[in-house]
């Protein structure tokens, strides 16, 4: 009986409710592992039984992507919570995959450190992040966590337990395999534990923000995406090298925002650089005068704080959420289709200077200008992903390169396609 | 030679891209690491991905191993051709094909050196930032073939934080896109560093940086490493991060000055280099911080640049130190090892040990910032017994390394040299597991064999099994 055989790992198990189910598929079992040899236990177990699984760290993201063809155990890493080595002089931390990133970055904290990663959902644990490639903000200047990720050790479907990378930054032998699993949603082993390169704490942080009207509120509609465009690429050549340059627009809120994020010790005299920069737009064709300026507009001068706004870093709410990448400096023609696109509703946010936004619209009646967006968004060689929120016939990924090699790798990884079946690009 | 594969080569590329003259075949019998060598089966120098893709498909045709080469300035044995297989040059790939300022990146193809990507940008404004020392010279194909670092990654990051895309030719023959912008599996991580495994980059997207506003360099000399290795420690514990932090101890720094002239401090034990960048207040604010730092710890000289020359001046002894040693020894091994950085003077001092159970010495340059030794392990080839004396150190240097939760290699990669070394790092499970990847690209084991892993091991389910020997064999070579 699989429910024996699991029985028999000696790591706690019981049955399932509705309240575990992974984007509406209710799994019979939840398994507690508190170490990577009872996770390979209930693989090997699993594997016996031709049991269906599906990793689960904080629970924050299993809506996310579609529901798995099938899924008879969760595995909860929730009970592996341990920060197994923080190795302060080497700015290195180890930790098991279930230990929550607020609690990381709290106990990193007392040593002056931290991994400069902004998590946009809280709760969300390390193994999840990596599993989804979260990142925020400041990816502008620190990556992603594939960035950051020095070592991992993963479980395979089989049960087999390897490691790649390790504990020091600067590491050439073998394979990646931390970059392979970052992102990969659960369907090539369970990540159990990682290493991660820190980032010292920044001493100082000032955030300047100012409003710019759209399109609707300016007098020259026709090319204004393409100066906020520029001011995007102009504050991302900044030599007062900021951390993150963030966009906020909803359907109700006055205008373009954007709140641009210096750190260092020497803060408030760059930020006092990039304020000058919000206001005095300067590109070659385009006039500026001091003070404000007449193409572009203010609807309110940039201000500088010790506090972010209260939208920072956040994923904007509602219904369906969208993640729009493209070439960092073609911010201005995806600002012109969102207003062309009319979605009423809309909140767009996120790394305008990276090329990253969240865009989040009420409900289904917009699938048609999604489509249409995802068209656009594409032919500037970028990508649009629906995050959640959308039925199960909506196309959820768009154009993906390379699929015949991820098909391959996902074959050589789980040949019977038992981990969480289905979740993935392609089919994956 | 007047053997089949030649001839269909010859079919898909013009006729002067072929090589099988045997006294040509000789100039690529070795990369950097030059006392492993091999003659080429043949050696192809083609212009296209499209011509690169052809070839490749020709080698799974004969099922001959292909390997891919840059510029050859490999410090591993990668690029080492194999003497049954086809040799596949990127030398006539030197284009740089876009720039594209606003989006911040460029797309080149893989012989274009690393220097020459700064070079068409700088006056814009931007560089490249992976620095590897061999820059003037070494193919970006190279650099994402091994993941190369530089003195400068401890702040920036090595190529594969560079890396936008890639379009290679994988081992079927086939021509694929890889982008960070694409859902799906981070293929594009997993082939950055693969040595050539996984197949052939033939177009890559970098990511191009801004030039910071300032830069200043900084010359400490101590009289004893520990000096210096306290300074390295108490300027990472102040939260700073240096764009570079190199060490060179009493010896390499001897090499250097008979080299280059570099004309170090006298009597230094130990110097340092330390380049701080970025925002003009921020540069100012850290240099007085370091200075007083590199004081306390017991500088007895610190020199700053004042201008490019100076820069250039203090630099220079850093980056021939490898070529330098020559002027001292009649030979010697380039090491590469990591350590956590708070071991290396635990790791130092075991190195000093093995210099005097062996009678070998050790001059150590490193890359201090981040725990990536070079150690240089001299010796006299004339004298019998000294090479293996030497080989013997060097490998113990590397068990060191993984003794302190190291790596057997930080940037100049496995390739043939350390295949040996991989089982003392990594166990069976995680080596097979690797495998898994390479199987998914390259179920024939044709794309650069006998790199990296320590025993060839099959894929399972080959497609198109031979049961009768194959009908080439005989003639091939
Ligand atoms: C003096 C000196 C200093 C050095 N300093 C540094 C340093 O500071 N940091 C550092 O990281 N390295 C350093 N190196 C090592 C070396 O320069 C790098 O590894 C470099 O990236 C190799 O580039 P190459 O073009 O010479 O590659 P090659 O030696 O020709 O090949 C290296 C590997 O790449 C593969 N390869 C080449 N082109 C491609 C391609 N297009 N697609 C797929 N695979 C390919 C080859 O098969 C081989 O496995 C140094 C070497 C020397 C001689």
């Amino acid at each position: 009986m699989p429910h024996d055989a699991l029985a028999g790992t000696g790591v706690t198990i019981r049955t399932a409710d509705p309240s575990d189910a992974v984007a509406g598929v209710q799994p019979k079992w939840v398994a507690l592992p508190e170490s990577t040899e009872e996770v390979a236990a209930l693989l090997r177990a699993a594997a016996e039984h031709d049991l269906a699984v599906t990793p689960v760290g904080g629970g924050t993201k299993l809506d996310w992507g579609p529901p798995p063809e099938r899924c008879d155990l969760l595995i909860d890493l929730c009970c592996m919570n341990e920060i197994l080595e923080h190795a302060a002089g080497d700015l290195v931390v180890r930790v098991q995959a279930g230990t929550t990133f607020e609690s990381l970055n709290q106990q990193l904290s007392t040593e002056n450190q931290e991994l400069a990663l902004d998590i946009p959902v809280p709760g969300t644990t390390v193994g999840g992040l990596l599993a989804t490639a979260l990142s925020g903000p400041r990816r502008f200047r620190y990556g992603t966590p594939r960035d950051l990720v020095i070592g991992i050790t993963v479980v395979l479907a089989d049960g087999t337990t390897a490691h790649s990378g390790g504990k020091v930054v600067k590491n050439v032998a073998g394979y990646d395999l931390g970059k392979l699993f970052t992102g990969s949603y659960g369907t090539l082993g369970i990540i159990t534990e990682a290493a991660f390169r820190l980032h010292p704490l920044p001493p100082t942080r000032k955030w300047v923000t100012a409003t710019y009207p759209t399109p609707e509120q300016n007098d020259s509609p026709a090319d204004y995406a393409t100066l906020i465009g520029a001011l995007v690429t102009q504050l991302a050549a900044s030599q007062a090298e900021p951390s993150a340059i963030e966009l906020n627009w909803s359907a109700v809120s006055p205008g373009y925002t954007m709140s641009v994020l210096l750190e260092g010790t020497a803060a408030p005299s760059r930020a006092a650089a990039i304020q000058h920069a919000m206001t005095n737009l300067e590109i070659s064709g385009i006039e500026a005068s001091s003070g404000n300026n007449p193409a572009l507009g203010l609807l309110s001068r940039p201000e500088i704080t010790d506090n972010p706004p209260e939208w920072w870093g956040d994923l904007p709410d509602g219904g369906i959420l969208m993640e729009i990448r493209v070439p960092p400096g073609s911010i201005g023609p995806v600002l012109r289709d969102v207003a062309s696109a009319s979605m009423s509703g809309h909140v767009l946010r996120g790394s305008a200077a990276s090329g990253v936004l969240h865009l989040a619209v009420p409900d289904e009646t917009h699938l048609t200008a999604i489509a249409r967006l995802r068209d656009q968004v594409e032919g500037i060689g970028g990508r649009l992903v629906v995050v959640s929120g959308a039925g199960n016939g909506v196309d959820r990924w768009g154009t993906i390169g390379a699929l015949d090699l991820m098909k391959r790798v996902k074959a050589r990884f789980d040949p019977d396609r038992r981990l969480s079946p289905g979740r993935f690009v392609g089919g994956i | 030679m007047t053997d089949l594969l030649a001839g269909r080569l010859r079919e898909v590329l013009p006729d002067e891209a072929v090589i099988t003259d045997p006294v040509r075949l000789r100039t690529y019998e070795c990369d950097g690491l030059t006392y492993h060598r091999a003659t080429p089966g043949v050696v192809v120098l083609p212009e296209t991905a499209e011509q690169i893709a052809a070839v490749v498909r020709l080698c799974q045709e004969f099922r001959v191993p292909f390997v891919a080469r840059g510029s050859g300035t490999g410090l591993s044995g990668g690029a080492l051709p194999r003497s049954d297989g086809v040799l596949i040059v990127t030398s006539r790939m030197r284009r740089v094909l876009s720039i594209d300022l606003a989006n911040r990146r460029a797309v080149v193809e893989p012989g274009v050196t690393n220097l020459a990507i700064t070079e068409a940008v700088r006056e814009a404004g931007y560089y490249y930032a992976p620095d590897p020392s061999s820059q003037q010279i070494c193919s970006i194909g190279g650099n994402v073939a091994e993941n190369s670092g530089g003195a400068h990654c401890l702040k920036y990051g090595f190529t594969v934080n560079h890396v936008l895309g890639l379009e290679l030719v994988t081992p079927d023959g086939d021509i694929v896109e890889l982008s960070e912008m694409d859902a799906g599996y981070d293929l594009l991580g997993a082939f950055i560093g693969s040595e050539g495994t996984l197949g052939i980059a033939t177009k890559i997207t970098v990511r191009l940086s801004r030039a910071p506003a300032a830069v200043t360099t900084m010359l400490a000399a101590f009289t004893t490493i520990e000096g210096g290795g306290r300074a390295v420690s108490a300027i990472i514990g102040a939260g700073i991060v240096p764009a570079a932090i190199e060490m060179m101890d009493a010896l390499a720094i001897e090499a250097a000055e008979a080299a280059v002239r570099c004309e170090y401090p006298a009597g230094a034990g130990a110097v340092l280099v330390v380049e701080l960048d970025g925002p003009e207040a921020e540069v100012d604010l850290q240099f007085a911080e370091v200075d007083r730092i590199c004081r306390e710890a017991g500088a007895f000289e610190i020199r700053v640049a004042a201008s490019a020359e100076e820069r250039a001046a203090i630099w220079k002894g850093r980056k021939s130190a490898f070529a330098a040693v020559g002027r001292i020894s009649p030979a010697y091994i380039v090491q590469d090892g990591v350590v956590p950085r708070t071991a290396l003077p635990e790791v130092l001092a075991g190195i000093d040990r093995l210099q005097e159970e062996f009678g070998i010495r050790v001059a150590n340059v490193f890359h201090a910032g981040d725990g990536n030794l070079h150690p240089l392990v001299l010796f006299d080839d004339a004298v019998a017994g000294e090479g293996e004396r030497a080989e013997l150190v060097s490998g113990r240097i590397l068990d060191l390394c993984i003794e302190y939760g190291g790596s057997i290699t930080g940037e100049h990669g496995v390739g043939v040299d350390k295949s040996r070394y991989m089982p003392r790092m990594f166990t069976d499970e995680d080596l097979d597991t690797m495998q898994l990847v390479r199987c998914a690209f390259d179920v024939g084991n044709l794309s650069n064999p006998g790199k990296v892993f320590p025993t060839p091991r099959l894929c399972g389910e080959i497609p198109r099994v031979r049961k009768e020997p194959h009908p080439y064999e005989a003639e091939l070579f």
